[in-house]
């Protein structure tokens, strides 16, 4: 439970690369903590009455959306729903995370790196009937069970935790990453998505797809939706290395 | 200067948006999306237990089709809503499902066989047809006759906005990121873009278009307390009511959610009510059933939330850190069905609260929810005043909720006006020509270029978060769930007070690049304008309807009352909107004005609605042989482009 009243002390990374001449840097700031405290609740009031240039990216501030992914004392998490009572000794570091394009602070630029792997898996439903479809009549039957295992895997957010927590993305600037490769397991598994094995084999049957991943399981561990990554990755190389 | 040219600009890249891009472009018109952030991230993801659509395939859903959903979309609406459109939507809703269904929404589907489920804290079971197995099911929901919510487990609008997302992305189109529009641009009338600030560097870009689609969501966060993102700040509305020209529909209609979840005001979904979750007070009673005894806990939203209200007035609220409220508890239902249909909801209860909703009853109240007003349009969804600007989903006063939405058509509502508006938006783009001199444009941009430069350059004065703290708690306390002419009035005035302070805004941090406070301070004055719109309008109006309850004026008033809010500001130095009205022709309603069925019925009737029912008797009269296709062509016939004609097959019934 949150101890009512005491000082929490920050150390946030802060660097503008707008800023001409700006240097990154850690700076600190003491927050009292309130009952049920978030960092999402914290770095707003820090915002808000002690310095209104950090920048930080909130949208859902519910676990939802994917926006607050940053690095809370060494571990990528969301930050909304990461309470300050978590942390026993009151001291919270704060970095912004690695493996993304800068915006500013903790501010980091997903958007972008998910939107080229989205384009580069092709994330959508490959059916030529899909937009000649007569949706006048009863939709196709589907099996409930996969419709419910492929809901399992879609609940991946594109936070980024996976990526920032990946030492193959460290070494491999193109690693496809836990994201992506959850991306194409949903599709992979989808009845409606018509793509073949040696299609998806295409698109991550290298180094930097399927064969790159050396299972440290730091993505796994990270996930802040507790998807099952890894067992993913084990089930798509298998059936990649099956490929002719 | 930068200006960036395409047939249709949408403002806002979430389902509404989403889907009127796909329209545009399906038809060969550029469509490019503007957002303040990765698409994927808008609100829409927000919506949690489902969209409903008569599918009518799971056993509760049996018989269920467009003329039940309208009847209660209707009804819902305590009459406020535009029937035509009504029609409209409900008429749509199923093909909108099954389009998704095809580009991969996992929906929910039905299990043929043996089902328990809880109705009214107790087990039964039904039984699913074996000839619907594997088409998509649906859940209860408040205000509904039939289980109609179409759903994948509680992440609804999660899965919708990734299949829409993705199939925007497989058509190309572009979205631009990190961009806020600040202004529109229009000349004589026609709205022909807008001012655009990009995010990261602080540039200004004319994004110039024959059509603009304003599709930014709600206002929620004119409330100190709401469930919304902290990005529904209302901009898209309120860029809108800027013009002076445009108008924005029924600003006073705001709906609140019964189940907020303290401390965070986090939504705990409709789901979990509608899949047999109940409230309790302090002393564990369930008192819904006192209230509300046909439908207890699944009465209309606004029903639940003032009963709530009134509940804890009586002192049966409980005690905690955070404030005074209810229990919402769904432990009955079980590990296994709450894992899988509610396991959004159950982690957000474990991260937040650290309870386990298996075994542990949640605290919840009311909080702010949603906007049933918005920037008023056609049933085209264009605005009725300054053409060639369009407006879909919760930013739209399209009029589908009147004064109460009901749970699971709103995101229907995006995907469905996103279809319907998107189809005018390319009739709109084939008949127009761009015809704009590049001095207006400028004229626009350099409007926007002072105000920045003033706020970077001003010494001294207004701090825009302590601006918007005020008028987020003046909002909160005076024009909350319950309202009455001396709070009302007092947050007009405080309001006012507000606007002129807000136009000396002075920040701290004077860069015009990434600048959370310089976002900030181009926000404020705008949101000060739309709470101004919301807390007038709901003076004015002496009744209560729907979501707007007035104490001092307890009765529906269809008398005096059966119309549409209209705002504008044409004079940007007045500290008030210009409030005028737009009645609803009651002669042209399929479903005259009755009563919903919640407590007493103290309505005072509107003159012709009894000459409107003698009307329709008439009319089915002399039509003994009509079918309901036919029937409603005759009591409302609606504009509904060719596309969407053609009837819905449903399991068991065919198109009939």
């Amino acid at each position: 439970m949150s101890q009512d009243g005491r000082i929490l002390k920050f150390e946030i990374f802060r660097y503008n690369p707008q800023k001409k001449d700006d240097t990154p840097r850690m700076v600190p700031y003491e927050v009292t903590e309130t009952p049920g405290m978030s960092i999402f609740i914290a770095l707003n009031e820090i915002r808000e009455q002690q310095d209104s240039s950090l920048q930080f990216d909130f949208i859902c501030r519910a676990g939802m959306c994917g926006s607050c992914g940053m690095v809370i004392n060494g571990k990528p998490d969301l930050a909304c729903r990461t309470l300050t009572s978590k942390f026993k000794d009151g001291h919270i570091t704060l970095l912004p995370l690695p493996g993304f394009e800068l915006i500013g602070d903790l501010s980091v630029n997903t958007g972008k790196f998910m939107q080229a792997m989205s384009e580069r898996v092709e994330s959508w439903i490959h059916d030529v009937n899909a937009d000649n479809m007569n949706f006048n009549k009863l939709e196709e039957r589907m099996d409930p069970d996969i419709m419910d295992e492929v809901y399992g895997l879609e609940r991946c957010i594109e936070c980024g935790c996976c990526v920032s927590a990946c030492a193959t993305k460290r070494m491999r600037p193109d690693f496809l990453s836990a994201v992506g490769f959850m991306r194409l397991g949903r599709f992979y598994l989808d009845p409606r998505d018509k793509r073949t094995d040696e299609e998806f084999y295409e698109i991550m049957g290298d180094d930097d797809g399927i064969f790159g991943c050396m299972t440290l399981l730091g993505c796994e561990d990270h996930c802040p939706k507790n998807l099952p990554l890894q067992t993913q990755i084990a089930f798509l190389r298998r059936r990649m290395a099956m490929v002719k | 200067m930068n200006i960036i040219y395409t047939d249709s600009l949408i403002i806002g890249g979430g389902l509404a948006g989403l889907r009127v891009a796909i329209a545009a472009k399906q038809r060969g018109y550029d469509s490019l999306i503007l957002s303040l952030m990765p698409a994927k991230r808008s609100q829409s993801a927000a919506a949690q237990g489902g969209m409903q659509a008569s599918l009518g395939a799971c056993a509760k859903g049996e018989g269920d089709d467009e003329d039940v959903h309208f009847e209660d979309t209707v009804k819902g609406s305590d009459w406020g809503c535009d029937q035509d459109v009504a029609r409209m939507f409900v008429n749509t809703a199923p093909k909108a499902i099954r389009e998704l269904s095809a580009w991969g929404v996992p929906w929910s589907r039905v299990r043929g066989g043996d089902e328990e489920i809880i109705v009214n804290g107790n087990k039964e079971t039904i039984t699913e047809k074996h000839e619907a197995h594997g088409l998509i099911t649906a859940r209860n929901y408040g205000g509904t006759q039939k289980w109609r919510t179409c759903f994948t487990a509680d992440g609804t609008g999660h899965t919708m906005l990734y299949a829409m997302g993705n199939k925007a992305m497989q058509m190309k189109i572009p979205v631009h990121e990190r961009k806020e529009a600040i202004a529109l641009i229009h000349e004589d009338g026609v709205c022909y873009g807008a001012v655009v600030r990009d995010l990261i560097n602080g540039e200004l870009i004319a994004y110039i278009a024959k059509a603009t689609t304003i599709a930014t969501g709600g206002y929620g966060r004119l409330y100190a307390d709401s469930t919304n993102a902290v990005i529904s700040e209302g901009i898209g509305c309120a860029i809108a009511l800027e013009t002076g020209i445009a108008t924005l529909g029924n600003m006073e209609a705001v709906q609140f959610h019964p189940t907020g979840i303290l401390p965070m005001g986090l939504l705990a979904s409709e789901g979990c009510r509608g899949d047999g979750g109940m409230l309790l007070d302090k002393n564990m009673h369930r008192f819904m059933p006192d209230y509300e005894p046909d439908k207890k806990e699944l009465a209309s939203r606004d029903v639940v939330s003032r009963r709530m209200i009134e509940h804890m007035r009586k002192g049966k609220g409980a005690q905690s850190p955070y404030g005074e409220h209810l229990w919402l508890d769904i432990t009955f239902l079980g590990r296994k069905h709450i894992e899988k249909n509610l396991r959004e909801f159950k982690e957000i209860c474990e991260y937040f609260l650290g309870i386990d909703p298996v075994s542990e009853y949640i605290p919840v109240r009311p909080i702010q929810h949603y906007a049933m007003g918005g920037v008023r349009t056609k049933v085209t969804g264009e605005s009725p005043t300054l053409k060639g600007l369009f407006s879909a989903g919760e930013a739209a006063c399209w009029d589908l909720h009147g004064f109460n939405r009901l749970g699971g058509n709103s995101v229907a509502e995006t995907v469905v006006a996103g279809m319907i508006v998107g189809e005018f938006v390319a009739d709109y783009c084939a008949v127009n020509s761009l015809n704009i001199s590049t001095n207006t444009i400028e004229h626009f941009v350099n409007i926007e270029q002072k105000k920045i430069g003033d706020l970077l350059t001003r010494k001294y004065g207004e701090n825009p978060f302590k601006l918007r703290a005020q008028m987020q708690k003046i909002m909160m306390d005076n024009v909350g769930i319950f309202r009455n002419a001396s709070d009302l009035e007092q947050a007009v005035e405080a309001l006012k007070v507000l606007n002129q302070r807000a136009k000396t805004v002075a920040l701290q941090n004077k860069i015009s690049s990434s600048n959370p406070e310089l976002v900030a301070a181009i926000r404020v004055p705008k949101m000060i304008k739309l709470a101004q719109c919301v807390a007038y309008g709901a003076m004015l109006r002496t009744e209560s309807r729907g979501a707007h309850a007035r104490e001092d004026f307890p009765e529906r008033n269809d008398r005096d009352w059966l119309k549409r809010t209209l705002t504008s500001w044409p004079d940007d130095d007045a500290d008030l909107p210009e409030v005028t009205y737009e009645a609803l022709d009651v002669m042209k309603m399929e479903l005259p004005p009755d009563n919903r069925g919640y407590g007493v019925d103290n309505t005072i009737g509107h003159p012709d609605t009894e000459k409107r029912e003698a009307q329709i008797k008439e009319i089915k009269k002399a039509n003994k042989k009509a079918d309901r296709f036919e029937m409603q062509a005759l009591l409302n016939p609606i504009p509904i482009p060719e596309k969407f004609k053609g009837k819905n097959e449903r399991i068991g019934r065919g198109y009939k």
